[in-house]
């Protein structure tokens, strides 16, 4: 046996190429931009697109906007020395408009207000980490609606006290009578004191003067008409949600026709039926208020659509837990209070959001019958002819489109955070 | 010894009680009454209020008036319509016209929704990124928003008729409208028609007859050549033998405005538009949800079999997909239906537009005129729903659930 047989290499293995970069800047465009030829032919067509779309919707909002103006002549292309975008001093001056519609100027507190109050509110109940739940959605859906007619309605000290004092009784009983409830009654009576200091204070002898719904517009209208409409949804959808699950076959039927009609129809025909129909169905010498109305009809519309949100919830709640119920002995209503609506609603919260982003999308609908929301008093200022410039329409869609989309954006991604704290349990 | 089972007790009591008051029994029975009872009383208010109102207002009840003369026109009809016709012929063109620009909508957001789904799980991040923004951005803003944007803002700033947009010296598109050419039928259309026909059928049968062959014998053949021969070729050949088929009649600038050709109103062209944008932003989300639903061993299974990208997602993941996609979907081309009752707001001569606006102020019989414009909603919605259902239900039976 030699040792020639042997292989030994003698020289070093030439050094093979690095593979290919798969992290990094150069890394993302090869594996994610450009790694075939029908993802390179995309790649190219996608930045020609914004290309084609971003850039001129930045230079109309912003490089060549108009930023500061006293009538329409600093919009108009001669006088401003180049191609003119958005023409913003129209959006300031209308401004008032948009946010208050015709609200008398001296007025104006009361819907601040309200506004501040809403938002004093809401945020704490839209917080997880923060206690008291109960109370606050208490507050926010029984007692914040009252206060907030009387804010922007107006109206004496006496109206105020009585309905302060059922609103007070009713958060009592709901707290649960005199074993839990004096918190709840405590902050209720509170709240409607504070209201009362603020109006017997800031009000001529004690009361706030009325200002007449028509006066009403702009984003005031909007969040009314949204507001109210889902306050006033949720009974109703309760009601529909727990009668389409009784046994009981007369108001099951009743539920499941109510609900379907509902849902069936679209929103305008229900405004038109609100604004057309319902004031030939109360005697004559009873009058609805425009804006009631059309808050009648979409409370209706909506609570039908509520409805089918909260059965789902309802759906998905084990047998096991009404079972439970039963065999603790609890009622139908306690087992419905106590035990079902609790899991269910809280189940529900994100579908709950989102039917919500769908109202108040719609709210832009009651423009329609002769009410003047956001959309519509932008529209409405459309024919002012102090600021007719080619770009005023694009400005008041642009300003309109971003107070939109900043609420429905802002609502959706909330929604998306509680379906996923909702699911931490199931996230692998 | 056998001992014969005892029929059941017969329970009548028990029974009646269930039929009559469901699981609650007789206190079941006494809430329906009593539910009963208020339903008819306010049942009652409501049509005594009703009467005693329309008295007073001196407002003619009953559905008389839709055989009244309208005596107003409307801009877009589908069939033969004057200022002289009835009412009833004016809630005919209303629906019409609301079924045409619903069923052109549906099809565009479909067409769209997918495109943008596809876009949406392309491994390109451009593109996907692209999909995701221009969903989140339709879908937070309100429809009628968008509807009046296409009209007023967009709409109203292309051209006025002497400066439109032309193409080919045919297509001119501007402030009162997109002009196309008229076909107009002349001598060779009958021969033209049986022609586009025969080659519809032909492709058809060729397509199954390669099916047969793959299942039967395994080699497929590639007909698309074929098919695209059969539908270009055979009417362009009867073309050439019996003669024209149709003349097309181009649209000329008189005046102000464009004459002759076919004209399609800029209500029309706002509403379709942002419609289907609108609505496709929601198909997407569907699609998408369903197309990830599928598992992802399906499309790596498919890949491994050696079909390329679309051919899986076309023969193995939608197909599954389509399961999950069906329900929402159908509640989305319901939404396009009801949205298209948005129409009044830009004018579009829809049912609500010509029908719940025009014809109710002229008469002023609201509750008529609702109660039909709503039972019409009503029916196209339990229609449409039907359709589906049974759709679904072919589907799941085909794929064996």
């Amino acid at each position: 046996m030699s040792n020639e047989a042997a292989f030994v290499r003698q020289e070093l293995v030439p050094e093979r190429a690095a593979p290919i970069k798969t992290t990094g800047f150069v890394g993302f465009l090869r594996t994610r931009l450009f790694n075939s030829p029908t993802n390179t032919v995309l790649t190219v067509l996608s930045a020609l697109l914004i290309w084609f779309t971003v850039v001129p919707t930045v230079r109309f909002l912003l490089i060549d906007a108009v930023w500061h103006g006293a009538d329409r002549n600093t919009c108009l292309a001669k006088n401003a020395g180049h191609p003119v975008g958005a023409c913003w001093p129209y959006v300031s001056a209308k401004f008032t408009q948009f946010i208050y519609g015709f609200y008398p100027g001296a007025e104006r507190w009361r819907v601040n207000l309200t506004f501040l109050l809403a938002a004093l509110l809401l945020l704490p109940l839209l917080i997880p980490r923060l206690p008291a739940k109960g109370l606050n959605a208490c507050l926010f859906f029984i007692a914040f609606p009252v206060v907030a007619f009387f804010l922007l309605h107006g109206g004496g000290m006496i109206a105020l006290a009585v309905s302060g004092a059922i609103v007070s009784i009713l958060l009592f009983l709901l707290g649960g009578g005199t074993r839990t409830g004096w918190l709840a009654l405590g902050a209720s009576l509170a709240w409607f004191v504070g209201i009362g200091i603020v109006i017997g204070s800031m009000g001529d002898a004690g009361r706030l003067p009325i200002v007449d719904t028509r006066l009403w517009g702009g984003l005031l209208v909007t969040l009314v008409v949204s507001v109210t409409g889902i306050v006033a949804s949720m009974p109703i959808g309760i009601a529909l949600a727990l009668g389409r699950r009784s046994t009981i076959p007369l108001i099951r039927i009743f539920s499941i026709a109510f609900i379907e009609f509902w849902r069936g129809v679209p929103l305008i025909t229900v405004l038109f039926f609100a604004t057309y129909m319902l004031p030939l169905f109360v005697p004559a010498n009873f009058t609805i208020d425009g804006l009631m109305r059309a808050l009648i009809g979409i409370a209706v519309f909506a609570g039908a659509y509520n409805a089918e949100v909260i059965r789902g919830g309802m759906l998905a709640i084990p047998r096991g837990q009404s079972e439970a119920a039963s065999a603790l002995g609890l009622s139908w209503w306690k087992t419905t209070g106590l035990i079902m609506m609790p899991q269910a609603l809280r189940h529900v919260i994100p579908g709950l959001v989102n039917s919500f982003i769908s109202l108040f999308k719609d709210t832009s609908l009651v423009s329609i019958v002769a009410l003047f929301d956001l959309l519509g008093t932008v529209r409405a200022s459309f024919a002012d002819p102090a600021w007719a410039t080619p770009t005023m329409l694009f400005t008041g869609f642009a300003f309109a489109g971003i107070i939109y989309f900043s609420f429905c954006f802002g609502m959706s991604r909330y929604s998306l955070f509680v379906e996923r704290r909702l699911n931490a349990h199931r996230r692998s | 010894m056998s001992t014969d089972t005892r029929p059941p007790p017969p329970q009548f009591a028990a029974k009646l009680r269930r039929a009559l008051g469901g699981q609650a029994g007789w206190r079941g029975f006494a809430l329906q009454v009593l539910f009963a009872a208020a339903l008819a009383w306010i049942g009652y208010e409501i049509v005594a209020n009703a009467r005693a109102n329309l008295q007073s207002q001196r407002i003619a009840s009953g559905f008389g008036f839709l055989s009244n003369t309208a005596g107003f026109d409307v801009s877009q009809t589908l069939i033969s319509y004057s200022g002289s016709d009835t009412y009833t012929r004016v809630f005919l063109v209303g629906l019409l016209n609301t079924l045409l620009v619903s069923l052109i909508g549906i099809f565009l957001a479909t067409v769209i929704g997918f495109i943008v789904a596809l876009g949406r799980l392309s491994p390109n991040w451009l593109l996907s990124r692209i999909s995701g923004a221009y969903v989140e951005l339709i879908r937070n803003l309100p429809v009628l928003f968008q509807i009046l944007f296409w009209y007023l803002a967009v709409l109203s700033a292309l051209p006025n008729p002497r400066q439109s947009i032309s193409l080919f010296n045919g297509f001119f598109l501007n402030s009162r409208g997109l002009f196309v050419p008229k076909p107009i039928a002349s001598s060779g259309l009958d021969a033209f028609a049986l022609a586009v026909l025969a080659a519809i059928v032909s492709a058809l049968l060729l397509r199954r007859y390669a099916r047969w062959r793959l299942f039967n014998s395994g080699k497929a053949i590639t007909i698309w050549p074929y098919i695209i021969g059969l539908l270009v070729g055979l009417p362009l050949l009867t073309g050439l033998v019996f003669g024209k088929p149709f003349t097309l009649e181009f649209p000329q600038l008189k005046g102000f405005n464009f004459a002759g050709g076919a004209s399609v109103i800029p209500e029309f062209v706002a509403l379709t538009v942002a419609l289907s944008l609108y609505t496709a932003a929601f198909i997407a989300e569907i699609v998408r949800a369903g197309i990830q639903s599928v598992h992802k061993g399906q499309m790596e299974a498919g890949a491994s079999l050696g079909l390329s990208r679309g051919s899986t997602l076309r023969l193995i993941v939608v197909p599954q997909a389509l399961r999950v996609i069906l329900p929402p979907l159908t509640s989305q081309y319901l939404n396009l239906t009801k949205n298209s009752s948005l129409a009044v707001a830009i004018g579009y001569p829809d049912l609500v537009s010509v029908f719940a606006g025009t014809t109710l102020s002229q008469t002023g019989q609201a509750v008529e005129i609702i109660a039909i414009t709503m039972g019409v909603y009503l029916l196209l919605s339990l229609v449409t729903s039907a359709i589906m259902n049974f759709y679904g239900w072919r589907i799941s039976r085909r794929m064996g659930t």
